[in-house]
């Protein structure tokens, strides 16, 4: 039978590939932005799961609010991507580092 | 749930007249040419001014709208009129600077105009799911603003990594939210406080979300170990930009601190307390030590704001009443000396020069002895020496610290400024005591001059007479 523990430990080892991801990867920006999104969809698990077993919707609004803002997230991140590639002509992460101190 | 009602319409009126005149904005800045910018500038201001109106007439008492969604009370009303306050300021601070680098437009603005609606939605979040809402549309309309000069590829750098960061922080924010969710069942913060009342504390599954949740506002606050993105953002952002996040914010961020952790979690007092001691202790160390290393005013800002955090963060670890207030007044004076200090900046750039390195305030003293004693008022004060209210701010922190039994963490607070001290005054030193390199000219406008003069005097007049600012701040926070 699969409970609640299942879907919090799917969710934790979502949260955790993303967070790993967010800070082995260095080579593409574009990684970093797939990484964000993997966390808020472990996030999005966890409600959804808490809210099944609790039997109250809230968690599942929650849920559509994080979508949406997950995806005027990505826009914005996208956008800063596409200024960042036309002044750098690269997305490489280990370029990101001309500021010192 | 009771359903919404008229009342509920004319609690969030201030956010309804935000939200139309940024649109308003938005919308009109289409149709003008770049002669006619300064319509989109003005009608900022306008907005502003509507809206402080709007919020002046607030009840100060508590009032809970949209199904407990949404909270109107004293702290609410404060914390809105200081930020429509010092946005304004920001845009006149700003004009300039920006017209001289071709940013003048009407994003700027509007980005801007959005980020306080944000702040606006945090102070008065009753709800998790509010809460989360206002931290969104301010962070996204901060990311935007860092990134707004297009030609920089500092800016576009520093926006990118706050981008990711604050994105980081959301995500973990979200999961301690998700955690406290599954073990209390409610978003809502009145109904939190109730359920954790009956000997939560012991719950390890609430310690392991307050643990994510406290992360996630320590990112947004830019508490060591929290603090990476800080000095990269303040420094790569167009200074005008940084003016914004330097100030507004903080005040946002203590709404977050004082809503979530003070309201709803109140009943983890202990546990919270623990937590933030860490933060706030290293805080204190990292940002006043290497601030001592640092030769770019703007970086030395960024440490110096890390090191502010550390005392905001001790006021609220404290969990008592006094604290909180001790936490507001010594945001809300921050938040006024951060303004006056970027704004130095600001005035001794133009076209083509920025006024970045400590180096350029040289001989300041003998070529404009008036904005010299100016920014010798904002780094005295900053660093914590009477009459300024930089004094009187720390004081209050520390006693609210001392009345908790703390003795030792206020101990280490002193010492630290003492450390702090050293580089607040080294810009004095540089000011009146180094030989001036190359003419220094001030372009700036009489706008800029005025009000930041204002906000040197601000700074002598609000430590003077500081029981006034006490006073309001004891009547918004009973």
């Amino acid at each position: 039978m699969i409970g609640l523990p299942h879907f919090l430990l799917l969710a934790g080892i979502l949260f955790s590939i993303a967070v790993a991801g967010i800070f082995l990867n260095r080579k593409n920006v574009i990684l970093l932005l797939m990484c964000i999104e993997l966390m808020l969809l472990a996030v999005n698990f966890n409600f959804v799961a808490f809210s099944r077993w609790l039997g109250d919707l809230d968690g599942q609004v929650f849920v559509f609010f994080i979508l949406t803002v997950a995806a005027a997230e990505s826009a914005i991140g996208l956008a800063i991507l596409v200024v960042l590639f036309r002044e750098r002509r690269s997305i490489n992460v280990e370029n990101l580092d001309t500021m010192r101190g | 749930m009771n359903p919404m009602s008229a009342v509920d319409f004319a609690l969030a009126q201030p956010e309804m007249v935000l939200l139309g005149g940024a649109s308003l904005m938005l919308l009109v800045d289409l149709f003008l040419t770049d002669r006619q910018r300064q319509i989109t500038y003005f009608l900022g201001l306008l907005t502003l001014a509507l809206t402080a109106v709007q919020v002046a007439a607030l009840p100060e008492v508590h009032y809970a709208a949209f199904g407990g969604m949404f909270v109107v009370d004293g702290v609410a009303r404060l914390l809105k009129l200081v930020s429509c306050a010092t946005v304004a300021v920001v845009f006149v601070y700003s004009r300039d600077y920006l017209i001289q680098r071709g940013l003048f437009r009407g994003e700027y603005f509007v980005l801007a105009l959005f980020a306080t609606l944000g702040i606006f939605v945090m102070a008065s979040a009753g709800s998790l799911l509010t809460m989360y809402m206002g931290i969104e549309l301010l962070a996204l309309s901060q990311y935007a603003l860092v990134a707004f000069d297009r030609d920089s590829p500092v800016a576009a750098e520093s926006a990118m990594k706050y981008f990711v960061l604050g994105a980081i922080a959301s995500g973990t924010l979200l999961y301690g939210i998700s955690i406290i969710y599954g073990v209390t069942g409610t978003f809502d913060l009145g109904a939190l406080a109730v359920r954790l009342d009956a000997g939560a504390a012991t719950q390890v599954g609430l310690l392991f979300g307050l643990a994510f949740l406290l992360a996630g506002i320590a990112f947004k606050f830019g508490a060591v170990p929290f603090h990476m993105w800080i000095p990269d953002v303040y420094h790569g952002a167009p200074t005008s930009v940084t003016l914004f996040l330097g100030a507004a914010p903080k005040l946002a961020y203590f709404a977050l601190a004082l809503r979530v952790l003070a309201e709803g979690l109140g009943g983890l007092v202990p546990a919270w307390q623990e937590m933030l001691v860490v933060l706030a202790v290293l805080s204190l160390a990292i940002g006043n030590v290497v601030a001592v290393a640092q030769t770019n005013l703007k970086r030395m800002l960024a440490y110096s704001t890390i090191s502010n955090v550390g005392f905001i963060l001790l006021g609220i670890l404290a969990g008592t009443p006094t604290g909180y207030r001790a936490a507001l007044f010594y945001t809300i004076t921050y938040v006024v000396m951060a303004l006056g200090s970027f704004a130095m900046i600001v005035l001794l750039s133009r076209k083509g020069f920025e006024a970045d390195q400590i180096e350029d305030f040289r001989g300041l003293g003998q070529r404009h002895p008036w904005f010299a004693c100016v920014m010798l008022f904002l780094m005295v004060s900053t660093a914590g020496v009477p009459p300024f209210v930089g004094f009187f701010s720390k004081l209050y922190v520390i006693q609210a610290v001392l009345d908790v039994g703390l003795t030792w963490l206020a101990v280490v607070a002193v010492l630290f400024s003492v450390i702090g001290a050293f580089y607040y005054l080294r810009v004095v030193k540089v000011m009146f005591f180094d030989a001036p390199g190359e003419e220094v000219a001030v372009t700036a406008g009489p706008a800029l001059k005025f009000l930041l003069s204002l906000n040197g005097l601000a700074v002598l007049a609000l430590g003077l007479f500081n029981g006034a600012l006490v006073d309001v701040i004891a009547k918004a926070l009973p």
